[in-house]
């Protein structure tokens, strides 16, 4: 069995693509747009890696990554986070909360991939 | 006494005269003049105030309304102990701006006005005329006295005759010693002197008579007293109301008769004299008055019945048969006589020339055009005709009258004649807001009154005024009687006009001063008068001087000659530090020219000369603005300097206020830039992941292709609406937008938005409801861009209507000019919270994929409706989503950028 990896995004054609992406790569994919659920669930059953939106409706990629950070059992949850944005004032954000990677949209497939193995390595 | 010997001994004395003035004159240019400057010669020359009327007359007023005559000294004495000051003032701005007569004064006063020095002039005139006649009556009266035999000379009983030749003869030496010069200050230091020692003659002459009554016909002051209280002298009482109307009306006319404004004033070189003056002149008519009673008891007591009180000064001593004392007292009266004459010829001949005659010539030479020589010789020659003029009138005066009673009373009718002048004097001296056309006012008004109350009745009935007239009033309306005006009748007809004349005078004297707003030369003036005390220099009303010296030296040239005009304007260039003949045309310089020049041609001609000169306009109101006090200059320059601080700290809050406003612009460009990199980046994520994974899959399945394609395909579009939405926006927001604006029905927008947004989740049942009827509207505007509205709206309810079935009403309502489209959804409706947010840029309440947008279409929406003068609003409680869209039922083109207003809209009709 391959590794558990979590998409938190709420745009369903880039979810798809990442699914689409990963599943070809071995890594068994669940998808969710809803940040806040998703907290809970990661709590009892954390996956092996997190990627991460930043901007999701009603709640902010970062608020989550500092609730991840602040719990003992995600505390070194390896999280790859994608943005949109692309502002240096976020990578630089998201670095100080502890984010594992952190990556702008667009991607290249190549990119996430060689990324999320490598975190998986660790 | 012999007539002859008379006549020889009058010659003798003015022959002395002239040599006492011609010495003086010489001993002034030779500029040894120290001791005729002294205060005691100022104060000496002060007593031109006693004529010949004082000095006969008091004794003859004394005998007849007793202590009355004391009026006439007791006036003077109360301005000179306790005015002092408004003399002082007179005096200081008298020499400050080399004013050469009350004329000049007054007019320099009100702006250099020449029209005040004619009123003034003439109103001297009149006042002076009679008065230079009484002299030469008095003279001639006295001559008579002499005459014991009436058949000895023919000259002896022709009293006219006698009076010719005495009017020729001070002609001649007021011409002499009054026109030698238009030097400085019009001051004529021989003149000065003459009078000085005519003052000492009289003025022994007096005591002597009286020395001679107390002591060596009565026995003494005891024996005098007891005289004086034996004699019945009628009207002995003081009656206070006419005792201070006369104390009053002899303190206005020793400031304002011209001959006393020329020793006083004109005269004048030191301030200091008139602190001594204030009172060694009270000194001097004490003495002088010291014996009038008892001259005036003796004389009644031992004079035949029937002789004339007025020559008792004469008679007495001839009486007694002391001919050489009676010689003596003749020449006092002479002295009094003539030099009264000398002064007041002088002054009025001073102010015709320079505001009547010069200006008129000066008018005439500036219409001409032409040069016409020397300007001296002319003024000095208008100056010796005029003061020909004022004796020749004072002669015909005489003549006529024939030494009437009228002419006995004309002293004090010619105090209240100058008295006119006082309002206008005093307004100068004090009140800045006193303006030209008030002067001139209250003067026309106090002199009319004066002559129709005072001076034309007192030639008696049916000279001037008809007995009828006299009787009845003016046009027979009785409170127009000259001597009761306005039903007047407790005063005598001297008060009775120095009443009226003066209380009108004052009355339009302020209201014109109030209701006229003052020219800027008046204020000016009118600040340099007031403050004279307290400024620190000379104001300019020369700032700007555009002639050269080489103008100005040959203007200078016929005013003060040729030798007199160089050295000047060499010690001006010897002032400025140059060794040259010709000075700068500086302020300062065209400044003390003009000073110079209205020493010679009073102030108001010289102006007008320099002016002439200088070119342009006299001063343009930027000069004078610029000439106020030193006060008001800094006043004006602290609150430039306020007005400026305030303007800096204004421009630097608004600078602060367009940075703040340009850092939240900044700051929301960047949050609005990194919103469209979001929504540029997002699709494109998408893209760019499906054609990679499009490229490198093999063996993809037909179906799995097609649906990734699919989405690269979907979100091309987004990616291109969103462009097309921002692009909208941009000319929206800026108002380019160019707008089809033609009629259209209502119902058929509504159709095509409702077939358009079908399209969206086009498989969901969505009911509407509308009222086909009332959209029956005929519309004009841009029917495309309001329909865009209609879809954004349907598109929007079709997405985002919650309810099981959703439903949409369409309700069409007209209001005036208005039309309301309100649609209304049965969903849950728009939280609260978000309802102000709606309608700004990339406000979506739900996921991006379930809009299809960027959150751009509200935004849009609104940008359009303002764009159509209308608007687009968020109703809430409508038990769902409701939107309002209102519009004008016709949209004028152009303004288009102008926000949706219903005043506009009913204009436009």
């Amino acid at each position: 069995m391959g590794k558990r990896v979590l998409v938190i995004e709420d745009e369903p054609n880039i979810s798809e693509a990442l699914r689409f992406i990963l599943s070809r790569n071995g890594w068994r994919v669940e998808v969710t747009a809803d940040g806040q659920a998703a907290l809970g669930s990661l709590s009892q059953d954390p996956p092996d890696l997190l990627i991460l939106d930043l901007m999701l409706p009603g709640v902010s990629g970062f608020d989550i990554l500092r609730d991840l950070r602040a719990r003992e059992d995600t505390q070194s949850l390896p999280v790859l986070m994608l943005t949109a944005k692309g502002q240096a004032a976020d990578r630089i954000e998201a670095e100080r909360l502890g984010v594992t990677r952190f990556m702008t949209k667009p991607f290249a497939n190549a990119d996430v991939l060689a990324a999320v193995h490598e975190m998986a390595q660790t | 006494m012999s007539f002859n010997l008379l006549v020889l001994t009058c010659l003798g004395y003015v022959v002395l005269l002239f040599v006492v003035a011609s010495a003086a004159e010489r001993a002034a240019e030779a500029g040894r003049a120290g001791w005729l400057r002294s205060p005691l010669v100022y104060t000496l020359s002060l007593s031109v105030y006693c004529t010949a009327w004082t000095f006969y007359g008091a004794v003859g007023y004394a005998a007849r309304s007793g202590l009355e005559f004391m009026t006439i000294y007791l006036g003077p004495t109360l301005v000179f102990v306790g005015w002092w000051v408004i003399l002082r003032k007179l005096v200081r701005i008298g020499r400050e701006n080399r004013v050469t007569s009350i004329a000049d004064m007054i007019s320099a006063r009100y702006g250099k006005s020449n029209l005040l020095g004619v009123i003034v002039t003439i109103l001297c005139i009149m006042a002076g005329t009679p008065y230079i006649a009484l002299q030469l009556q008095s003279i001639a009266q006295s001559f008579t006295v002499f005459v014991t035999d009436p058949a000895g000379s023919s000259l002896a009983t022709d009293t006219t005759l006698i009076a010719f030749w005495v009017a020729a003869g001070l002609a001649f030496f007021t011409i002499a010693f009054g026109t030698r010069s238009l030097d400085a200050n019009e001051q004529h230091p021989g003149v000065v002197t003459a009078i000085a020692v005519e003052a000492v003659v009289k003025l022994l002459a007096l005591l002597a008579v009286g020395v001679f009554v107390v002591w060596f016909v009565a026995t003494g002051p005891a024996d005098i007293l007891t005289r004086i209280d034996a004699q019945a002298l009628p009207e002995w009482e003081i009656q206070p109301g006419r005792w201070t109307g006369l104390i009053l009306l002899s303190a206005i006319a020793i400031i304002c008769l011209p001959r006393m404004f020329q020793v006083t004033v004109v005269e004048n070189t030191d301030d200091q004299h008139l602190a001594t003056a204030s009172w060694a002149f009270p000194v001097y008519l004490f003495l002088i008055s010291l014996f009038v009673l008892p001259i005036a008891v003796i004389g009644m007591e031992l004079m035949p019945a029937g002789s004339n009180p007025d020559m008792f000064v004469l008679t007495l001593p001839l009486h007694l048969g002391q001919d050489g004392l009676a010689l003596f007292s003749f020449l006092g009266g002479f002295s009094a006589a003539t030099s009264m004459v000398i002064v007041a010829s002088l002054a009025l001949a001073t102010m015709v020339s320079n505001h009547i005659v010069v200006p008129l010539w000066l008018r005439a030479r500036s219409a001409r055009q032409q040069d016409t020589g020397d300007m001296r010789l002319l003024v000095l020659s208008v100056r010796r005709l005029s003061i020909t003029l004022v004796l020749a009138l004072g002669y015909i005066y005489y003549v006529i009258t024939g030494g009437s009673a009228a002419l006995a009373a004309i002293g004090l009718i010619a105090f209240v004649g100058v008295a006119q002048c006082l309002p206008a004097l005093i307004g100068a001296l004090y009140w800045r807001g006193a303006s030209r056309n008030g002067a001139a006012l209250g003067l026309v008004a106090g002199m009319l009154i004066w002559l129709y109350t005072l001076l034309l009745p007192s030639f008696g009935p049916d000279v001037f005024l008809s007995a009828r007239l006299m009787e009845s009033g003016l046009f027979d309306i009785a409170w127009l009687r000259p001597y009761s005006l306005f039903g007047l009748t407790t005063l005598d007809p001297l008060l009775h006009s120095l009443f009226w004349s003066l209380m009108v005078n004052v009355m339009a004297f302020c209201a014109g001063s109030i209701l006229s707003f003052p020219s800027p030369i008046e204020r000016v003036q009118g600040a340099l008068f007031v403050d004279i005390f307290n400024r620190p220099g000379t104001a300019r009303s020369w700032t700007r001087p555009i002639a050269e010296a080489e103008d100005l030296l040959p203007m200078a040239q016929r005013i003060f000659g040729l030798t007199e005009a160089q050295s000047f304007f060499r010690a001006q260039a010897k002032l400025q530090g140059k060794d040259s003949y010709l000075p700068d045309i500086t302020p300062e310089f065209v400044e003390a020219l003009e000073l110079k020049l209205a020493g010679s041609v009073g102030s108001a001609t010289a102006h007008a000369m320099l002016a002439q000169t200088v070119g342009t306009s006299i001063v343009s109101v930027d000069d004078l603005m610029a000439v106020a006090s030193e006060t008001a200059q800094i006043m004006e320059y602290s609150a430039q300097l306020e007005a400026k601080s305030e303007e800096l700290s204004r421009t630097a809050r608004q600078l602060r206020e367009a940075n703040e406003k340009l850092q939240t612009l900044s700051v929301q460009k960047d949050a609005f830039l990194s919103q469209i990199s979001h929504e540029l980046r997002t699709p494109m994520t998408s893209i760019r992941a499906f054609s990679e994974i499009l490229m490198d899959t093999e063996g993809m399945a037909d179906e799995e292709r097609t649906h990734f394609a699919q989405i690269i395909h979907d979100e091309s579009i987004r990616l291109t609406r969103l462009l097309d939405d921002l692009l909208d926006l941009s000319v929206l927001e800026h108002g380019q937008v160019q707008l089809n604006i033609a009629p259209a029905k209502l119902r058929n927008m509504i159709d095509k938005a409702i077939s358009a947004s079908n399209s969206v989740q086009a498989d969901r049942k969505f009911t509407l409801h509308r009222s086909r009827d009332r959209e029956d509207i005929e519309i004009v505007t841009d029917a495309g861009r309001l329909t865009q509205v209609f879809i954004n709206v349907l598109s929007n309810s079709r997405k985002y209507c919650d309810a099981a079935e959703p439903q949409m009403r369409i309700n069409v309502r007209r209001r005036g000019e208005m039309v309301e489209v309100d649609f209304v959804d049965n969903g849950s409706g728009i939280p609260r919270d978000q309802e102000a947010l709606i309608f700004e840029k990339f406000s979506r309440l739900t996921d991006s994929l379930q809009a299809g947008g960027a959150g751009l279409g509200l935004a849009i929406c609104r940008e359009i409706m303002l764009n159509l003068k209308g608007d687009i609003t968020y109703v809430p409680g409508q038990g769902g989503a409701a939107f309002r869209v209102s519009f004008p039922i016709r949209l004028q083109a152009r303004d288009s950028a102008q926000p949706a207003s219903a005043d506009s809209a009913e204009a436009a009709e």
